[in-house]
């Protein structure tokens, strides 16, 4: 279709053409996407919102109400994502304002096909890796009382989500719909395993190394020929065996649970309230 | 408190409140939340301190789709604020954090219901080609965002230190104690949101090298990120999936499979 496209572009002589200021305006709007985030139609309005530089550019009369219309259907999708996906659109619109034969339904469903994927590319990446990688970095110094550590969070993950965003309107736009092959590729699957084993990586290490638990249940007084006391407690004979063993076991028991579409914040409860039932019985410290 | 870091507190609340609906430059994690705070308060090191204990609680956390995360930016603003100004120790502000993060999930869900009335307005300004009246609803969306954390934190900030303190000293040492021990083990939830994502079986054997990895060596986060990064690209690097061109042309070729073909294949690899 994009071949289509492409001549009938040409065709028109293209008279309207989106400024670099337009899809910077874009930009900027963009990073207010979820602002009137409703259960209804989600990021909808926030989309139109994003849109409006190109719409005011392109269309007038009849034409803009109908595009208007057309970016207040449903859309979600992963925030720093939705960049391309605006670049997209943004070219189909500057398109068919010149002419091309492209009806509403296919820029909607050009909308609603990236989305979906766009989503599952972005959830993993932002949510699952970067945000708990870097904020785990970033609480990691910060618990020590170190001004660093939100610096770092704020400043490492700014970086990334600005240049995600602004390049990917560029990107989306330059490519316009030849966009739906590069994500047949297999670049976008090599970016999601990869991040997923980073997540999967440090998330491993983070079970271990940032949740405590300890049974200080006492199993044995000892006292060898020099006099030293040793004290041997459940916790230790557990650390001598595998160290971080309780939050792991614990971790695979909360995901199941979460898999059975258990509330997390009913497991939050949960959690506190055995870590208070298990302090006042001295089995936990 | 004095009435310019009243004026502070809320305007850092109504910044929280905007940012966790956007969630895009993440100045409603209590990381940042709880450091601008104390650094209002004056008291920078207690606020960081919280906030890097509540971020590693609320790592986790998120929006995904329609489901939503507790209420980070109402939890830190407030939770900090008690700690500061009433002078309680951390694992109370924990306490504090985890009640108001529920309740302030409420209020988000309540908001994000209210907002479906803009929707339709927009609607009706959209027939009616006003681009301005769109941009409108989208602000006081946005606004209803901010109201929703900063009315709480008044609410909050103008009641008495003294009768706030009272409040907190009833609360008893177990369940403080008993929340801390709590807060050492409340992170998993957040950990297995993230595994859950991300997990297909195949991959899993990298949550187990990271957990042994981590409990042997005395790595930092840093350290295991990159040696995480290194088996990522190491894995797509040698994984048989991603060379299939090479397999598929020996295939297409004892087939009998045109050179056409072939090359047309070996195109779309590229």
């Amino acid at each position: 279709m994009s071949e289509q496209v492409k001549v009938q572009d040409v065709s028109t002589n293209g008279e309207k053409k989106l400024t670099k200021k337009d899809l910077f305006s874009m930009f900027i709007r963009n990073n207010f996407l979820l602002g009137s985030f409703n259960f209804e139609r989600m990021q909808s309005v926030g989309f139109c919102f994003s849109m409006i530089p190109a719409i005011k550019r392109l269309y007038k009369g009849d034409e803009r109400k109908k595009a208007l219309k057309r970016h207040l259907e449903f859309f979600n999708t992963q925030p720093f994502l939705a960049a391309p996906i605006v670049g997209v659109s943004a070219a189909m619109e500057e398109q068919k304002a010149n002419g091309a034969p492209i009806d509403d339904s296919t820029i909607s469903g050009v909308k609603v096909g990236l989305m979906g994927p766009l989503a599952g590319v972005g959830d993993p990446i932002f949510w699952g890796t970067l945000r708990p990688v870097i904020g785990a970095l970033g609480a990691s110094l910060a618990i020590t009382g170190n001004i660093i550590g939100p610096l770092v969070f704020l400043v490492f993950f700014n970086i990334l989500r600005l240049a995600t965003k602004y390049y990917g309107i560029q990107y989306g736009y330059k490519k316009g719909l030849s966009v739906i092959s590069d994500l047949e590729g297999n670049r976008l699957q090599k970016l999601t395993e990869g991040a997923s084993i980073l997540g999967l990586f440090v998330m491993g290490a983070l079970v271990c190394k940032w949740t405590s638990i300890n049974i200080p249940v006492v199993l044995a007084h000892l006292t060898d020929q020099t006099g030293h006391k040793t004290v041997t407690t459940v916790q230790s004979v557990l650390d001598s065996l595998l160290p971080g063993l309780l939050p792991l076991l614990l971790t695979f028991f909360v995901a199941s649970l979460l898999k059975k579409k258990v509330n997390p914040l009913w497991l939050i409860f949960g959690i506190f309230a055995v870590g208070i039932l298990g302090y006042w019985l001295k089995i936990l410290a | 408190m004095s009435l310019i870091q009243i004026i502070l507190v809320c305007l850092i609340a109504a910044i929280a409140g905007m940012a966790s609906v956007l969630d895009e430059g993440q100045l409603h994690r209590p990381l940042i939340v709880c450091t601008l705070i104390g650094l209002v308060l004056g008291d920078l090191k207690t606020g960081v301190i919280l906030g890097g204990t509540l971020e590693m609680m609320a790592l986790g956390w998120m929006n995904i789709g329609a489901a939503m995360a507790p209420d980070t930016a109402l939890a830190s603003v407030i939770s900090t604020l008690l700690v500061i100004t009433a002078d309680q120790s951390i694992g109370k502000g924990i306490a504090v954090a985890v009640a108001v993060a529920a309740a302030g999930q409420v209020l988000t869900i309540f908001v994000r219901t209210l907002t479906i009335g803009l929707q339709h307005r927009a609607d009706k300004y959209a027939e009616e080609g006003n681009i301005r009246g769109i941009d409108m609803m989208h602000i006081i969306g946005l606004s209803l965002q901010a109201l929703r954390v900063l009315i709480p934190t008044l609410i909050v900030a103008l009641i008495s230190v003294t009768t706030v303190q009272n409040l907190l000293n009833s609360i008893p040492e177990v369940i403080t104690k008993g929340l801390q021990v709590g807060g050492g083990m409340v992170v998993v939830v957040g950990y297995a949101m993230v595994i859950n994502m991300m997990a297909v079986k195949y991959l899993m054997p990298f949550l187990f090298l990271g957990f042994v990895i981590a409990a042997f060596t005395n790595f930092n986060l840093v350290a295991l990120g990159i040696l995480g990064l290194v088996a990522a690209i190491i894995y797509i690097q040698l994984n048989p999936k991603y060379h299939a061109s090479a397999g598929q042309n020996r295939a297409a070729a004892t087939n009998g499979g045109t050179v056409s073909g072939n090359d047309l294949d070996d195109d779309l690899d590229d």
